[in-house]
């Protein structure tokens, strides 16, 4: 049915008055009734979806998720956590802004992890999300409402956001195409901050040719947000060529790790190959400093978190409890009770962790630290884009694992981001692309990286990839 | 003997039409929460975009206070709960400030700046019995701070820093200072030192003083305070002491030991900023003459006191105006005594600024004429100016009004003098038996038959004449 087509394929229909909005609007709300119940994608969906009067754009009548973490004015946005309660936002973001105008319809708030810390949509304060592939396993995270609906036909795509992984790594799990973008290319102005240098929304779609037509709507300089870039967005679509003869792809050892699935390891290699045949030369590269990605981001990023989550406080808006047993709680009290009670224990986590690490005495032991190794991960990147155009690598170690699996230990969840966090760090762009299924039919993804503001070269070696397999055209089996 | 060692924190909001970082309008006394958007509001998703305007404000003062300028220069996040900080991190700089090492000459003691740098204002709290609501139209509002070294060694210095600081901002146009409203604020630090030493003693810090009157009896009270525990073999705990107006001494707030940890670190929704050399160049060009090198003119060029320029300079709107009656009439020391004096005076009387008064400075030049030509005596001028104040109308509409203009006629003089002899004889024998104030009292007695309207030298010749004559 048309809910299962692509942005540019509706698009083409709908001009040819093959098919009208209403169709789509039907098909997905079909879809949504039959599977939503297994795959718990929204957290709120919107009947006939938030439109803004604009038929003439060129996402005209394609229907949208966003992910629970980016302002829609007069929509509820709560991060999946219970701190926002009841918090609509007055004010629309950026990327908001250019969907409405762009004439897409927003259908409605994807699940995520609280805050999007987490990497299995396991920490919403609302459900988890399962993986229409495997309803038994977690559609990773933290975008993984975003990744589900668009791997199920619940949407025909979605905006995520992606911190350290946040797009790339549920877009594996999940089996569609997930893009970050150069940090700073996409407005970052109405979206709830995680931390602050390293987040970026991006675009889950079917295939690289959709990733392209949304990256083109939302990019841009804003003058909202005073870390966007100022440079002119090319049109990406103009990169879909298929062509990677002369293309130079660097494949970093110190991705090819203990740890790795075997599955994992055999998709990539055939997926090197394939790359390989097309005509882009292989080269093996170093990127000295990826062992200490993990230590780093979370180190730089929970130390921003923990200073962007203090807002949450229950005297503006959101959760507040102010009162027990009838009795009034003083300021720092209703702070404690607020604070204890609206954050998951992720969150909390996150939060100390953060503060510690800024507190006096331990600053420049830690965050001080991590910057400087931040730099050094930038440097590997920057050295490494003087020999090859693009480097290859899995999305994550492994495929999705069973609901419950890592939830008790933060350490090995943080893990399943090591391949994907290096990029936030560097700021350069990346997307995931689908690369086949392991032995247990789940899905492996494939991140291309690129230089700072190249996303062409990742929009074309990944469409020339993906031109050669099929592997973005299975669709999960949810009877 | 102990002296104190005092160093100074002024915060100094900026008179920008719109915030430090959204464009919501500063304007005070709006109705509570109207001048807000989601960035003041810290909303979450929002971000702050620097306003420009603030830079070229801060360039200036640092050009001013004689500070070098930081090539580049961040903004970081000071980090603590409160209501009235709706993210509750503030927006300040640390470690690379705007502008640092500067001075401010008084007299010949300089003063040396620390540092001066930009940050965010909080909102304000009202409470209530029950609760306490926030109004968050202040917030985001951009300040400076302006911190010296422990440079200032009497409360009474502490007072002239502060003018002399004031006057430099107000100078500058970058701010209009008005403390009552809370766009200068001033906290101190204060330890004791023996006479002579170099070492610093333990220290506390001083808040809420909301005049310069305040700072001095607070840094006076303070210092007897800690004179008073040293004498006594005590310590000085360091803590943070409030200044209350009414009982007019200093309470303990909170120990260092309850001192918050900020957790600075750099905002990273703020860009590094690097300050162009041209726009140092560019600023210098367009800095206005300052207080200390207008005192130096306005004694040079006009032979004012020290004293009289000091209080003209003070306020850059009364040392224009200064300059302006100049146009009118070159007479420098009258025009200073005038203005320092009866028109000082008036002012203060009424609470306003001489920017506020419609009285140009030609129709003060022409009342002063009146005096110079004898038409009205400085008594009687005093009471026109009075007058001119209240009904904008000129000092010769308001004599011819009032009939107020000075009696000089000899001859109608001479025959009130007579009359004044003739029923005072007990004066007149005084006088003429060696007592001075005799003639003073009639003299009084002429004055007081003409309301005031005599030349009293005239009336003096006069009597003397007259009672000589008898």
């Amino acid at each position: 049915m048309f809910n299962t087509l692509t942005a540019h394929e509706l698009t083409e229909k709908l001009k040819s008055a093959e098919i009208s909005k209403g169709d789509i609007l039907t098909s997905l709300k079909k879809q949504i009734k039959k599977n939503e119940d297994k795959v718990k994608a929204f957290v709120d969906f919107k009947e006939s979806g938030i439109i803004d009067n604009n038929n003439s754009g060129c996402l005209s009548s394609i229907p949208v998720v966003v992910k629970d973490n980016i302002c829609v004015k007069g929509s509820l946005t709560t991060c999946a956590s219970r701190i926002l309660d009841g918090f609509k936002s007055p004010y629309d973001a950026t990327v908001i802004k250019k969907l409405k105008a762009s004439g897409a319809i927003i259908l409605g708030r994807a699940n995520m992890d609280e805050f999007a810390f987490g990497s299995s949509c396991e920490n919403s304060a609302y459900f988890v999300t399962r993986n229409p592939w495997d309803l038994t396993r977690v559609p990773g995270g933290s975008s993984g409402g975003s990744a589900a609906a668009v791997a199920s036909d619940e949407t025909i795509f979605a905006l995520g956001s992606d911190t350290g992984g946040s797009i790339r790594q549920p877009a594996s799990f999940c089996s569609v195409v997930g893009l970050k973008p150069t940090y700073g290319r996409v407005s970052r102005y109405g979206l709830v901050a995680f931390a602050s240098s390293l987040d970026q929304i991006g675009p889950l779609t079917k295939d690289v040719t959709d990733s392209a037509i949304l990256l083109n709507v939302i990019a841009g300089y804003d003058e909202m947000d005073s870390t966007s870039l100022y440079v002119d967005v090319p049109d990406y679509t103009k990169s879909l060529t298929g062509d990677i003869k002369g293309i130079t792809i660097g494949i970093p050892k110190e991705y090819f790790i203990e740890g790795i699935s075997q599955d994992v390891k055999k998709a990539t290699n055939e997926a090197i190959e394939v790359l390989r045949k097309k005509g882009a030369k292989i080269k093996e590269i170093s990127l000295p400093h990826t062992e200490y990605a993990v230590s780093v981001y979370y180190i730089i990023a929970t130390a921003e978190a923990s200073s962007n989550l203090a807002r949450f406080d229950g005297v503006k808006y959101g959760l507040r409890i102010s009162q027990e047993d009838n009795k009034k709680l003083s300021l720092k009290e209703t702070y404690f009770k607020t604070r204890g009670a609206g954050f998951g224990s992720e969150a909390k986590r996150r939060i100390i962790l953060g503060t510690y690490v800024l507190s006096h005495g331990y600053y420049d032991a830690y965050y001080l630290r991590a910057q400087k190794v931040r730099t050094l991960i930038k440097k590997d990147f920057l050295d490494a884009f003087k020999e090859v155009d693009c480097i290859v690598t899995p999305t994550s170690p492994t495929a999705a694992f069973k609901i419950g699996e890592k939830i008790k230990d933060p350490l090995s969840m943080y893990l399943s981001d090591i391949f994907t966090i290096s990029a936030n760090l560097a700021g350069i762009p990346a997307i995931s692309v689908p690369c086949g299924f392991t032995k247990d039919k789940l899905p492996i993804g494939l991140q291309f990286l690129s230089n700072i503001l190249d996303e062409e070269t990742l929009f074309r070696t990944a469409f020339s990839y993906e031109q050669s397999t099929d592997w973005h055209n299975i669709k999960p089996n949810l009877e | 003997m102990f002296e104190p060692v005092i160093g100074l924190e002024v915060h100094v909001q900026l008179d920008t039409k719109t915030k430090a970082f959204c464009g919501c309008a500063t304007q005070f006394g709006a109705a509570a929460n109207i001048n807000t958007c989601p960035v003041c509001l810290g909303l979450p998703g929002s971000l702050p975009v620097l306003n420009k305007k603030i830079f070229e404000y801060a360039i200036k003062v640092a050009l001013a206070l004689n500070c070098t300028i930081n090539e580049n220069t961040k903004f970081d996040r000071k980090n603590y709960f409160y209501p009235d900080l709706p993210k509750n991190y503030q927006i300040s700089q640390y470690d690379l400030p705007i502008s640092e090492n500067g001075f401010i000459a008084i007299k010949e003691n300089k003063i040396r700046i620390k540092r001066v740098h930009i940050e965010e204002d909080a909102g304000k709290l009202i409470h209530e019995k029950e609760y306490s609501l926030v109004d968050f139209n202040r917030t985001g509002t951009p300040l400076l701070e302006i911190v010296t070294e422990p440079d200032i060694t009497s409360a009474l210095d502490a007072q002239e820093y502060l003018k002399e600081l004031k006057s430099i901002l107000e100078y500058l146009g970058v701010s209009t200072c008005d403390m009552e409203k809370g766009f200068l604020r001033c906290d101190a630090n204060i330890s004791l030192r023996p006479k002579g030493d170099t070492a610093l003693g333990v220290k506390t810090e001083v808040k809420n003083m909301n005049s310069f009157k305040a700072v001095r009896q607070a840094l006076e009270y303070e210092t007897e305070r800690q004179v008073a525990v040293l004498k006594d073999n005590g310590k000085i705990i360091q803590e943070t002491r409030l200044w209350d107006e009414k009982k007019q001494c200093t309470i303990s707030m909170r120990s260092k030991e309850e001192a918050q940890d900020y957790r600075y670190f750099p905002d990273p929704d703020l860009p590094l900023f690097t300050i162009s050399k041209e726009s140092i160049e560019s600023a210098k060009k367009v800095l206005p003459q300052l207080p200390i090198e207008k005192r130096k003119r306005f004694i040079s060029e006009f032979n004012l006191s020290e004293y009289d320029a000091g209080i003209i300079v003070s306020s850059l709107r009364m040392s224009n105006y200064f300059e302006e009656c100049l146009n009118f009439l070159q007479e420098p020391k009258k025009i200073a005594n005038w203005l320092i004096g009866s028109v000082s005076e008036e002012l203060n009387k009424r609470c306003l600024d001489i920017a506020q008064i419609k009285l140009k400075p030609e129709d003060l030049v022409g009342l002063i004429k009146l005096v110079e030509s004898n038409t009205i005596n400085n008594l009687t001028a005093k009471q026109v100016l009075t007058f001119m104040l209240d009904t904008d109308k000129t000092a010769q509409e308001i004599i011819k009004e009032k009939n107020l203009a000075q009696i000089s006629d000899e001859e109608s003089l001479k025959r009130i003098a007579q009359e004044v002899i003739d029923s005072n004889q007990k004066s007149v024998d005084d006088f003429k038996s060696g007592k001075e104030n005799a003639l003073m009292f009639l003299v009084g007695q002429v004055m007081r038959a003409t309301k005031g309207k005599a030349n009293p030298k005239i009336v003096r010749t006069i009597l003397e004449n007259l009672i000589k004559e008898t």
